[in-house]
């Protein structure tokens, strides 16, 4: 039953922090963002390789191998995909002067 | 039996040293001792287990049956330690990546921001290849490079403007892995408590939604697939399906490991089906907006399954990506001026059917590059318009060699980005810091709407929609009450357009056919070197 509320306080306080840390973010960084949160549930990989690790059967390990190619895509592909993004801030910070 | 006697081992630590948290693997425990104890004695186990008599059941069993190593009270410490690392190990991740999150929200630290979030995974995969009870490391690696190597290799390779579809691309991935995660524990045939049953069902339907969901979004901005797909009572079937899978979700809760197989198929079938069902009738110009619920989805179902594995960094940096998402997506959504259900159910193009009252006054006038040079040459101040087409021809470049040239001669040149020009928000800024453009020239819809009618020519390149002053004065159209740009209200407008088709919501666009408005037809990167020749020569 404790267990229970404490995931729930924890579920209530980490939706509060997600909407706090973006509601004052600039629209020109509204994609690099998205593609940032993006690659923040990329997390997922750790359920699918816990998922995967403890499968016993053929069915099991399948879907768990699917799982985890799936979610190393999102966490890979999520990852560069935002960083090259946000490389070309770099860029306009030299153009700028 | 060896295996058996490894998951008796594996529960029974498990359940020790994480102080009997979960009656789940008391009910392993339970069923496991119980087969051992069969198998090896003959007889049938004769015991009771709750929480609280947990040490001494095991004690009883090493002592009694002497098959269970003595090293158990050495694996009993190990794995304390070991839990110790991993349990602080995702937290140290889900931290980094909330500071990245924060980090990304802010230009001058953006960069920073995702190499936080990113040393976050990476600490977080790395520790769970030390999970208790793991095994199939080869499977997993295997996965692992089977995933990574071609995502690496995409996200570096995909040209700019593809970056909107790979978004949804990895996003699809992240809400198919939930989903698979809710699969593999579903069909464990392990007795869930009816709260995380009811959270692996709701990851499930939502991961899979998310899924197929982005698949076709990613199909339709790559455009392998441009119509939407309308048919009668289409809003009456995707409900009926809908409910579906909520009653069959509500079996598998109700029925756990007993659940057919049958049921548990048609689930998951029903549920990637109609996330299909759901995107098909959405056009491509809202699937930004599309995409970013989707990308709040999948956060959630993440979080949905983080509880179902007791796994706070899934839970945490599921939910803050799905609270963060669900705000973004809201944001997009009143850019558009439409809310969010408008998006989802009405059905872009759903008043196709109905005639638009206002016909098309005037004609389309071609002007040449040298034309349109000097006429910004003698400006006071020009607004350059980027929409997707700029996009398209790789312009932004050009456009700023022209811009510097303009601002040679003393020309003010502003940038008026609108919030959904491109297939995304921010879109055209990321292209615009691409090229190089300082963020002080870039104007947003409010800052400058104002100042169009003190403006004397508007350079509209590759935009279309986000100009049309019809989504002011047509009720009738798809578009209607959209906030535009008022580039009609500037002195002389110049549009940079290849050809004469309409924009993606597939609408004439009366702008291009006012009398202060210019046509110089040709492909962006190719027009703005014109224009920058011309400037520099009569310069």
């Amino acid at each position: 039953m404790i267990e229970g509320f404490t995931s729930l306080y924890i579920f209530m306080l980490a939706a509060f922090t997600g909407y706090e840390v973006i509601s004052r973010v600039p629209v020109i960084l509204h994609t690099p963002l998205m593609s940032g949160s993006n690659f923040i549930h990329g997390i997922v990989l750790v359920g699918a390789m816990v998922a995967l690790g403890q499968a016993d059967d053929t069915l099991e390990k399948t879907i768990g191998f699917i799982g985890v190619v799936l979610a190393v895509g999102n966490a890979v592909g999520g990852y560069f995909v935002t960083e090259r993004m946000l490389e070309m801030f770099k860029s306009s910070k030299g153009g700028a002067k | 039996m060896s295996t058996t006697k490894e998951q008796l081992e594996g529960a029974v630590v498990n359940t020790e040293h994480s102080l009997l948290q979960t009656q789940q693997d008391l009910k392993v425990l339970k069923d496991l001792t119980g087969q051992y104890i069969q198998e090896t004695t003959g007889t049938a186990p004769n015991f009771q287990i709750n929480a609280a008599e947990i040490p001494k059941v095991t004690t009883e069993n090493t002592q009694s049956t002497q098959t269970v190593p003595t090293h158990a009270l050495n694996q009993w410490i190990a794995p304390m330690w070991q839990n110790l690392i991993i349990e602080t190990s995702y937290f140290i991740a889900a931290v980094l990546f909330i500071i990245g999150l924060k980090r990304m929200s802010s230009p001058v630290t953006a960069r920073v921001g995702i190499v936080w979030a990113g040393i976050g995974m990476v600490v977080a995969t790395l520790v769970t290849f030390g999970y208790p009870g793991m095994s199939n490391y080869q499977l997993i690696l295997i996965a692992i490079l089977v995933g990574a190597v071609p995502a690496f290799w995409f996200a570096k390779k995909v040209p700019v403007v593809a970056m909107p579809q790979m978004i949804a691309l990895y996003n699809g991935m992240g809400g198919g892995a939930a989903a698979a995660i809710a699969a593999v524990e579903l069909a464990r045939g392990v007795t869930h408590s009816t709260t995380v049953q009811t959270l692996a069902v709701l990851g499930a339907i939502i991961g899979s939604i998310s899924f197929s969901g982005s698949l076709i979004a990613f199909a339709k901005l790559q455009e392998l697939m441009k119509k939407s797909l309308i048919f009668k009572n289409q809003q009456l079937i995707n409900l009926i399906v809908l409910v579906t899978i909520l009653l069959l979700g509500l079996v598998i809760i109700i029925q756990g490991p007993q659940v057919m197989p049958t049921v548990m198929i048609l689930f998951f079938v029903l549920a990637l089906a109609f996330g299909i069902m759901m995107t098909l009738p959405i056009g491509g110009a809202d699937m930004p907006v599309v995409i970013s619920l989707y990308n709040a989805l999948t956060g959630l179902a993440v979080g949905f399954e983080g509880f179902v594995l007791h796994n706070n960094a899934m839970i945490i940096a599921g939910t803050v990506v799905g609270a963060s998402g669900t705000l973004l997506t809201q944001l997009m959504a009143k850019a558009m001026n439409r809310s969010i259900g408008n998006v989802l159910f009405s059905g872009f193009g759903a008043t196709a059917g109905e005639v638009s009252t206002e016909e098309v006054k005037g004609s389309l006038k071609p002007i040449d590059a040298q034309d349109a040079a000097v006429m910004m040459m003698y400006a006071k101040q020009v607004v350059i318009i980027p929409g997707y087409g700029m996009a398209v021809a790789q312009a932004q470049h050009k456009i700023w060699e022209l811009t510097k040239a303009l601002k040679e001669r003393d020309v003010v040149v502003k940038f008026a980005i609108h919030p959904v020009a491109g297939r995304m928000p921010g879109h055209m800024n990321v292209l615009l810091a691409e090229a190089g453009v300082p963020y002080d020239l870039i104007f947003d819809l409010d800052e400058i709407n104002a100042e169009f009618e003190q403006t004397d020519v508007a350079l509209v390149i590759g935009a279309n929609d986000v100009v049309n002053p019809i989504a002011r004065s047509d009720p009738n159209s798809p578009i209607y009450g959209m906030p535009i740009l008022n580039a009609d209200k500037a002195k002389n407008v110049i549009v940079i357009k290849r050809g004469r088709g309409t924009g993606f919501a597939g609408i004439e666009n009366h702008l291009f056919y006012m009398d202060n408005t210019r046509m110089l037809y040709g492909d962006g990167q190719k027009m703005g070197a014109e224009l920058l020749q011309n400037v520099k020569s009569l310069s």
